[in-house]
C-alpha cells in the first residue's frame, strides 16, 4: 500500500478525527489527555471494542447480530449464578464457561441462519427477546449484587498488569487476534468472500452457510466473554444490564467503515469506531456537557459515517469505470 | 401409448395455482386466524376474567398504537426498506407536544405539533434513504439515536405532565360503550392502508419496488419517490401513535415507547410480510397485531410477567418464519 493510499484510508481519517477531538478537548481541559485518563477511556471502551470486533465478522458476511447485548446479559447472569452457587470455581474456568455459553448462544443464531434460512435480522431479533426472557426465568427477576460475588470474581478484570487493567489487556489481545484472523487466515478471508459476493464464494469452494455460522459463533463467544467481564467490572447482574448496547456495537462498526452490505471493513476500523464512541462518552462530563447529549451525538455520528461509507463505495466504482474508459 | 408418443398432445398448464378457495385455505392469513382462535379459546378457558367486554376493551390498548405504525412499516418492508426509528419518533413527537403544552397550546394545536413532528422525522429518514441512497437499516439506527437523543437533551431526567384535560380523549376516550377512540382509529387506519396497498396503483408500485427496484425503475415507477412517501407515512403514523400514547399516559419521558421498534417489526413479520421485501398483506398485520395483544393480555391475566411473554413472542417469530422454510424447500428457493 502506498503512503498516499494509506493516508486516504478510512482508518487514517478516523484516527485523525479522533486525535483532533482529544487535542481539542485537551486544549481547554488538559487533564483529559493525561496518560492515566486516556488509559481509563480505553479501559471503559474495552467491552465495546471486543463486541465490535465480533459484530464485524458477522457484518462482513452480510449478516447482523442484534442479540449480542442479550447474550452478554444472559451469559453474565449464568456465570454470576454459577460463581454464587460454587464460589470455589476458579476465574479461568468461569471465563472458559462464559466463552462456551456465549458461543452456544451464538451457534443457535448461526444454525437458524444456516439451516433454516431465516434472515439474520429476524433470527437475532427473536433470540434477543428470548435470551432476555430466559435471564428473568433463571434469576427470578432478582439482582445479584456486589456483596454476593466473591472477591476473586470481581477482582480479575481490575487487576493491573504492566500499568493497565486485565480488561484492557483482553481487549488488546482480541484486537491482535482479529487483525491476524481477518487478514491472514483462510476463515477470515472467507468472511470477506461470503459478504463481497456469496455466489462467487460458492464457486471458489467456500461454504457460505458454514462461514456465516462460524461468524455467529465467534460473535456469540465474545459476547459471552464480555458477559463475565461486564458483570465482574460493574459488580451487578440483572435482567436489563447492557440493554440497547447492541446498537452501540453496530454504531461502532458503521463509524469504523464496515459496510452493512458486507465484504468491506477492517479490525482497525472497528476499534477506532468503538474508541470514537468511547471518547465522546467519556469526554462529555469533562467538558461539562450533560451526558444526555451523548445519544444524539452518536446518532449524528452514525448518520455522517453511513453517508461517508456510501460515498466512498460509490467513488470506488467510478474510478474503475474511468480506468476502463482510458484503456479502451 | 405409442400413439401418444407419435402425436404430440397439448399439455395442460394451469394458469392459477389451485382454486381460489384452495389458495385462501393455505394462505398465511388462514394460519393466523387459526392461531387467533386458539389463543382466544385458551385464554377464555384459563381465565374467568377474559370474556368480559371491558377487559377485552382494555386488551386492545396492548396493540392499537403499535399496529398503527405496523401498517405503514409493513408497506415499507414490502418495498424492501425498514425504519427502526419509529419508537424514537414517538419520543420526539411526544416531547414536542409536551413542550407545546407548557407554552399553553390547546388540544388541536398539540395534535398538529405531534403529527407534524412525525412527518418531519419521516421526511428526514426519507431524504437519507431515497435521496442519498443510504442503507435504511443503519440510517434509521442513526436517526433513532438522534431523535431520542434530542428528546433526552430537552427533557433529561424530567417529564412533561401538563396536558389539557380535553387532550386525554385521544388515549382514554370511548366512542361508544366499550369501543375506544383508539380502537376506532385502528380500524379506520387498517381500512385506509388496506385500500392504499391492495387497491391503488401506489400499492402495486410498492410491491414492484420491493421485488425488483431496477425493473420497477425501468417500468416507469419513481422508485425514490415511492420510498420517500413510505418513510413519510411511517413518520406520520408514528406521530399519530405518539398523540394516542401521550394522551393515554398523560406524561412524556424521553424513554417513552422504548424498544417498540422491535415489537412493531415482529408484528409485521408475524403478519406474513417478507422481511426481504416483495410480499405481504395488511390483513395479516391486523391479525398479527390482535394475536400479540391477546397473548400479552392473556398472560397478564394469568399473572405471567411481561418478559416471559416476550420469550413466547420471540419463539413465535422464529417458528412462524422458520417452519415453512424447513418444511417446503420451495419457499427457500424464492430467495
Amino acid at each position: 500500500m502506498t503512503m498516499r493510499r494509506l493516508l486516504q484510508s478510512r482508518e487514517a481519517i478516523l484516527l485523525a478525527v479522533l486525535v483532533a477531538m482529544v487535542l481539542a478537548i485537551a486544549a481547554r481541559f488538559p487533564q483529559f489527555a493525561a496518560p492515566a485518563s486516556l488509559a481509563n477511556v480505553f479501559n471503559d471502551t474495552a467491552i465495546l471494542i471486543i463486541l465490535a470486533l465480533g459484530q464485524m465478522v458477522v457484518i462482513l458476511t452480510r449478516c447482523i447480530d442484534l442479540s449480542v447485548a442479550a447474550n452478554l446479559a444472559l451469559t453474565g447472569m449464568i456465570v454470576a449464578l454459577a460463581s454464587l452457587a460454587a464460589p470455589a470455581i476458579p476465574v479461568p474456568l468461569l471465563i472458559l464457561m462464559a466463552l462456551a455459553i456465549g458461543g452456544a448462544l451464538g451457534a443457535v443464531n448461526g444454525i437458524l441462519v444456516w439451516k433454516a434460512h431465516i434472515p439474520p435480522i429476524v433470527v437475532t431479533l427473536g433470540t434477543l427477546t428470548i435470551y432476555r426472557g430466559v435471564i428473568f426465568l433463571i434469576s427470578g427477576g432478582e439482582w445479584i449484587n456486589a456483596h454476593e460475588m466473591s472477591d476473586a470474581f470481581k477482582a480479575f478484570p481490575r487487576t493491573v498488569i504492566l500499568g493497565l487493567p486485565v480488561l484492557s489487556w483482553i481487549a488488546i489481545a482480541t484486537v491482535a487476534l482479529f487483525a491476524v484472523l481477518v487478514t491472514r487466515m483462510p476463515l477470515g478471508r472467507a468472511f470477506y468472500a461470503v459478504g463481497g459476493n456469496p455466489h462467487a464464494a460458492v464457486y471458489t469452494g467456500i461454504d457460505v452457510g458454514r462461514t456465516r455460522f462460524a461468524a455467529f459463533v465467534i460473535s456469540g463467544a465474545l459476547a459471552g466473554l464480555c458477559g463475565y467481564l461486564w458483570v465482574a467490572r460493574y459488580a451487578v447482574a440483572y435482567v436489563d444490564i447492557a440493554a440497547g448496547f447492541e446498537l452501540d456495537v453496530i454504531a461502532a462498526c458503521v463509524i469504523g467503515g464496515i459496510s452493512i452490505a458486507g465484504g468491506i471493513g477492517s479490525a482497525g476500523g472497528a476499534v477506532l469506531g468503538a474508541l470514537f464512541i468511547g471518547v465522546i462518552k467519556n469526554a462529555l462530563p469533562v467538558i461539562n456537557v450533560s451526558p444526555f447529549w451523548q445519544l444524539a451525538i452518536s446518532g449524528l455520528a452514525i448518520i455522517l459515517a453511513v453517508a461517508f461509507n456510501a460515498r466512498a463505495e460509490r467513488r470506488k466504482g467510478r474510478v474503475i469505470l474511468k480506468r476502463a474508459e482510458q484503456a479502451a | 401409448m405409442s400413439d401418444a408418443s407419435s402425436t404430440p398432445q397439448p399439455r395442460h398448464i394451469p394458469d392459477t395455482l389451485g382454486t381460489r378457495w384452495g389458495r385462501r385455505l393455505r394462505s398465511w392469513e388462514t394460519l393466523l386466524i387459526a392461531v387467533l382462535i386458539a389463543v382466544f379459546t385458551i385464554n377464555a378457558l384459563s381465565s374467568p376474567y377474559f370474556l368480559n367486554a371491558w377487559n377485552l376493551s382494555d386488551a386492545t390498548f396492548n396493540f392499537t398504537e403499535k399496529a398503527m405504525i405496523a401498517f405503514a412499516m409493513a408497506m415499507l418492508v414490502i418495498a424492501g426498506e425498514i425504519d427502526l426509528s419509529v419508537a424514537a419518533i414517538i419520543a420526539l413527537a411526544s416531547t414536542a407536544m409536551g413542550h407545546a403544552a407548557t407554552l399553553g397550546f390547546g388540544t388541536p394545536a398539540l395534535v398538529a405539533v405531534g403529527l407534524l413532528t412525525g412527518l418531519a422525522c419521516g421526511a428526514f429518514n426519507g431524504l437519507l434513504v431515497a435521496r442519498f441512497n443510504l442503507p435504511s437499516i443503519v440510517a434509521t439506527i442513526g436517526t433513532m439515536s438522534l431523535f431520542r437523543g434530542i428528546s433526552f437533551i430537552v427533557l433529561g431526567d424530567k417529564a412533561y405532565t401538563e396536558y389539557p384535560d380535553s387532550f386525554a380523549f385521544f388515549g382514554q376516550g370511548y366512542v361508544w360503550w366499550v369501543i375506544s377512540f383508539e380502537l376506532v382509529l385502528f380500524a379506520v387506519l387498517a381500512l385506509l392502508f388496506w385500500v392504499l396497498l391492495h387497491r391503488t396503483s401506489f400499492g402495486r408500485a410498492v410491491y414492484a419496488v420491493g421485488n425488483n427496484p431496477t425493473a420497477a425503475l425501468f417500468s416507469g415507477i419513481r422508485v425514490a419517490r415511492v420510498k420517500f412517501m413510505l418513510f413519510l407515512l411511517t413518520g406520520l403514523t408514528s406521530g399519530i401513535a405518539a398523540v394516542c400514547l401521550t394522551a393515554r399516559l398523560g406524561s412524556t419521558r424521553p424513554s417513552i415507547a422504548f424498544g417498540w421498534e422491535l415489537e412493531i417489526v415482529t408484528m409485521v413479520v408475524l403478519g406474513g410480510v417478507n422481511i426481504l421485501g416483495g410480499s405481504g398483506s395488511i390483513g395479516g398485520v391486523v391479525l398479527a397485531a390482535i394475536i400479540m395483544g391477546l397473548v400479552t393480555f392473556g398472560f397478564g391475566l394469568m399473572n405471567v410477567p411481561g418478559i416471559v411473554m416476550s420469550i413466547f413472542i420471540g419463539l413465535l417469530l422464529i417458528a412462524v418464519i422458520g417452519i415453512p422454510r424447513l418444511v417446503s424447500p420451495q419457499s427457500r428457493r424464492v430467495e
